[in-house]
C-alpha cells in the first residue's frame, strides 16, 4: 500500500485510514471493526479461548451471530437439528451469545438466513464500514462500499476481545468494466469470466475495487454476487464506490436514519470514492460486451468457459503443472478435454447460497421456469437466502411457480453450498449450482459441481442438461 | 504460545495447485466445538477411498512419508474457506511447516497465529525441492526460522517472514494480550469514530432490537 504522504487516495486506503487505531509496524495496523459476524462452526473455539483466559467481549453491540451452516432446510415449520454434534454447535453459540450479550439469530428466528444475506438486508452494512466474519465470503459487503473480509478463528477471538484486528495492509487493484452486460448474462457470468482471466489467485493479496459503467449499471444484489466471488480470485476485499443506487437501497433499509441523520450519513457516504489521481498497484480492464453465460467445468472457480466454448485440450496447454491441474480436474468431473459443456446431463439443481439466493435471483429463476417443468430424473431445490427472501418470494407468487414446476421450496440456510447439513450429493451426481465453489467434494464426496448463474441453473433444471439460457425462448 | 526456531524432518511431496481448505479438511470434520480429533480429517478424501480404506498410492500413506513433518505443495495452497480447522488439523497430524509457491490469504494468517510455518519460495525453487523429496532417501528438510533458510538434500534457499511473524515464532506472543494493553486507545478511538458516524454505534444490537 502506498504511503500516507500522498494526497490522492484509493477508497480502500480511505477505509483503512479511518479505521486505524494504531500503526503497529510498516506492514500492520490495528484495525477497528464496526461489525463482527459469527456463525456456529468457526466461532466455538474462539469463545472457548475467551473462557480459558477469562476475557470479556469488549463491545457486544458491534457483534452478531447466526446459525446458518449446519441447519436442515426441509420445508417444515419448526426446524430441529437431528445431528447431535451440529445441535451442540447451535446451542453452544446461543449460550455464548447470551452469556456475552451478543445479538443472535437462531435456527427458527423469522429473520434467520445465510449470514451474508441477512446482514445487508436489514441495513447493517453501510458504506465506509469495516466488517469482519469468520467466513471468506465477507467480501460481499464491498457492494455497498464497506470493507469486508474473512478471518480465522484465532482472529475471531481477537476481535471479540478487542473489537480490532491486527491487519496486514493489502495491495490495491482496480478492475474497470466498460459497456453493458449483454442479454442473458449477469454479474455471476461477469465474475466467472474475470476469475477465469486473472486466475484463482489473480487477486491474491489485493483489495480489489470494481468500477466502470457496467458495474454501476448492476443492481445492488447483482453487486453482492460480484463482490462475494472476488474471494475466489484470492482477493482480500472487494469494493464498489457507493452511488445513488446504493443510497436508495440503504435509505429503504435503515429506518433509524431519517431527516437530519440521513442527510449527515449521505454526506459522509458521498465522499467514499477513490480520488481522481489515486494510483493502484495493479489494474485490469474488461469489456462487458465480451461476457457470455459462463459455466465451470473443473474443480476451481477459474476453470470456467462460456457456454458456447469448449473445455481446453490438454495438448494446447504448454505448462506442465497447468496440464496436470487440468487433467486432475477433468478426471474428477468426468469430462473430456476439448468437449463442450452444453448438453451435459445433470441430475441435480441447487439454487441457493450467499452468492445467488436473493429475491432478484429467484425472480430470474421464476422467469425461466414459469409454465415449464423440471426435467424427469432431475432433483431441483431452491434454498432461499433468508426468511425475508422466502416470504417475499411467496408474496410475489414465485414460490407457486417453483412448486408448480416441480422444485423443492425449502427453508433458508447454507445447505448444499457446502453440504455441512443433511443436504449432501451422492458420489457421481452432477449438479448445476448457483453457488461459489466447485472444489472437489464441496457438495458431497465425488459429487460434481458446475457453477453458473440462477437463470442458467433454471435452464438446466427444465432441460435436464447444461443449456444456454439464451436459446430457451420465451 | 510455544517457541520454535527450527523445523527438521521428512517432507512429503504434494504438488497440487489450488489445494483448498475444503480438501485439507472436509466439512464432516467441522461439527465439533473444540479442536480435538481434527487430524482424522486431514486430506481425508485423498488418504481414504469411499469405503474408508487407506489409499496405498497416496504419499502420506506410504511408510517412507508416514511421519512427515513438512509438506511441499503447489501454488495457492490453502485457498478457499476460512476454516482454521485446516491448520489445527495439520498440526495435530504432525505437520509443522508447508513449503509452496504461494498460499491462500486467510490460511496464511491462520497458520501464523498457530505457529504452523508457511514458507513461500519461487516456483522454481519449490520444484527443485520437490525433485529431492520425491525420492524418499532425500526427503529430509531443515528449516531455520531464525536465519530464514530452507535446506533440502541438494537445495538451499532463503525465505522471508515479516518481522512480526518471525517474532511470533521465536518469542511466542500473546497477541490478544498485546492488543488489550491498548484497550484505552481502542475505546477512545471508538468514541471519536461514533461521534462522526453515530449510525455505526451498536449497529448489531440496535438492529436486533428493531427486528423482534
Ligand atoms: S452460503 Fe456457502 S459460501 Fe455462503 S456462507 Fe454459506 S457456506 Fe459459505
Amino acid at each position: 500500500m502506498s504511503t500516507s504522504t500522498q494526497t490522492s487516495k484509493t477508497l480502500y486506503e480511505k477505509l483503512v485510514e479511518t479505521h486505524t487505531v494504531a500503526r503497529l509496524d510498516d506492514q500492520n495496523v490495528l484495525l477497528y471493526a464496526d461489525l463482527h459476524i459469527m456463525n456456529e462452526y468457526t466461532s466455538p473455539q474462539a469463545f472457548a479461548g475467551l473462557a480459558q483466559t477469562g476475557r470479556k467481549v469488549l463491545q457486544p453491540g458491534q457483534n452478531l451471530a447466526v446459525v446458518d451452516h449446519i441447519i436442515p432446510t426441509h420445508p417444515t415449520t419448526i426446524r430441529v437439528i437431528q445431528d447431535a454434534d451440529s445441535a451442540l454447535q447451535a446451542s453452544n453459540l446461543k449460550r455464548n451469545c447470551e452469556m456475552h450479550g451478543i445479538p443472535f439469530y437462531d435456527a427458527n428466528d423469522r429473520y434467520q438466513g445465510v449470514e451474508h444475506v441477512i446482514v445487508p438486508e436489514h441495513g447493517m452494512v453501510r458504506p465506509g464500514m469495516v466488517i469482519l466474519c469468520g467466513d471468506s465470503h465477507t467480501t460481499t459487503y464491498g457492494a455497498l462500499g464497506a470493507l469486508g473480509f474473512g478471518i480465522g478463528t484465532s482472529e475471531v477471538e481477537h476481535v471479540l476481545a478487542t473489537q480490532t484486528l491486527v491487519y496486514r495492509l493489502a495491495r490495491t487493484m482496480r478492475i474497470h468494466v466498460s459497456g453493458r452486460l449483454p442479454f442473458g448474462t449477469t454479474s455471476k457470468d461477469l465474475i466467472l469470466m474475470i476469475i477465469r482471466k486473472i486466475s484463482a489467485q489473480g487477486a491474491r493479496g489485493y483489495a480489489v475495487e470494481f468500477c466502470g459503467e457496467a458495474i454501476h449499471a448492476l443492481s445492488i444484489e447483482a453487486r453482492f454476487a460480484l463482490c462475494n466471488m472476488a474471494v475466489e480470485a484470492g482477493a482480500r476485499g472487494a469494493l464498489i464506490a457507493p452511488d445513488q443506487m446504493a443510497f436508495d437501497y440503504l435509505t429503504q433499509r435503515c429506518p433509524d436514519l431519517k431527516g437530519e441523520s440521513l442527510a449527515q450519513a449521505l454526506n459522509d457516504w458521498r465522499h467514499l470514492r477513490s480520488d481522481a489521481g489515486a494510483t493502484f498497484d495493479a489494474e485490469y480492464s474488461f469489456d462487458a460486451a465480451d461476457v457470455e453465460p459462463y459455466v465451470t467445468w473443473g474443480t476451481s472457480p477459474d476453470q470456467a468457459i462460456p457456454i458456447t466454448g469448449c473445455i481446453p485440450e490438454l495438448s494446447s496447454i504448454e505448462d506442465e503443472t497447468e496440464r496436470q491441474t487440468v487433467d486432475r480436474a477433468l478426471r474428477y468431473t468426468r469430462l473430456s478435454p476439448g468437449s463442450a459443456l452444453e448438453g451435459v446431463p445433470v441430475q441435480h439443481i441447487f439454487i441457493g447460497s450467499c452468492t445467488n439466493a436473493r429475491i432478484e435471483d429467484l425472480r430470474a429463476v421464476a422467469e425461466v421456469v414459469k409454465g415449464r417443468k423440471v426435467a424427469k430424473h432431475v432433483r431441483a431445490m431452491i434454498v432461499p437466502g433468508s426468511g425475508e427472501v422466502r416470504r417475499q418470494a411467496e408474496v410475489e407468487g414465485l414460490a407457486d411457480i417453483f412448486l408448480d414446476a416441480g422444485f423443492e421450496w425449502r427453508q433458508p440456510g447454507c445447505s448444499m453450498c457446502l453440504a455441512m447439513n443433511d443436504d449432501v450429493l451422492a458420489p457421481g451426481i452432477r449438479c448445476a449450482s448457483t453457488t461459489n465453489r466447485n472444489f472437489e467434494g464441496r457438495q458431497g464426496r465425488e459429487a460434481i459441481t458446475h457453477l453458473m448463474s440462477p437463470a442458467m441453473a433454471a435452464a438446466a433444471a427444465v432441460t435436464g442438461c447444461i443449456t444456454d439460457v439464451r436459446n430457451l425462448g420465451a | 504460545m510455544t517457541r520454535l526456531s527450527k523445523i527438521e524432518g521428512v517432507a512429503a511431496p504434494l504438488p497440487i495447485a489450488n489445494l483448498d481448505t475444503d480438501q485439507i479438511i472436509p466439512k464432516q470434520f467441522l461439527r465439533r466445538i473444540d479442536k480435538a480429533g481434527l487430524a482424522d480429517g486431514i486430506l481425508y478424501d485423498m488418504r481414504f477411498d469411499s469405503n474408508g480404506d487407506k489409499r496405498g498410492d497416496f504419499v502420506l500413506n506410504q511408510p517412507a512419508y508416514a511421519d512427515s513433518k513438512i509438506l511441499v505443495a503447489g501454488q495457492n495452497f490453502g485457498c478457499g474457506s476460512s476454516r482454521e480447522h485446516a491448520v489445527w488439523g495439520l498440526l495435530e497430524f504432525g505437520i509443522k511447516a508447508v513449503i509452496a509457491p504461494s498460499f491462500g490469504e486467510i490460511f496464511y494468517s491462520n497458520a501464523m497465529n498457530n505457529n504452523l510455518l508457511l514458507v513461500a519460495l519461487e516456483e522454481n525453487a519449490v520444484e527443485a525441492i520437490l525433485r529431492d523429496v520425491i525420492n524418499p532417501q532425500y526427503s529430509q528438510i531443515c528449516i531455520d526460522i531464525e536465519a530464514m533458510t530452507v535446506r533440502s538434500h541438494s537445495q538451499s534457499a532463503s525465505f522471508s517472514l515479516s518481522e512480526r511473524h518471525r517474532r511470533m515464532f521465536l518469542e511466542g506472543l500473546d497477541m490478544i494480550g498485546a492488543t488489550l494493553s491498548m484497550e484505552d486507545q481502542i475505546r477512545a478511538f471508538a468514541q471519536a469514530h461514533w461521534q462522526h458516524k453515530p449510525w455505526l454505534k451498536d449497529i448489531a444490537a440496535t438492529t436486533r432490537k428493531r427486528l423482534v
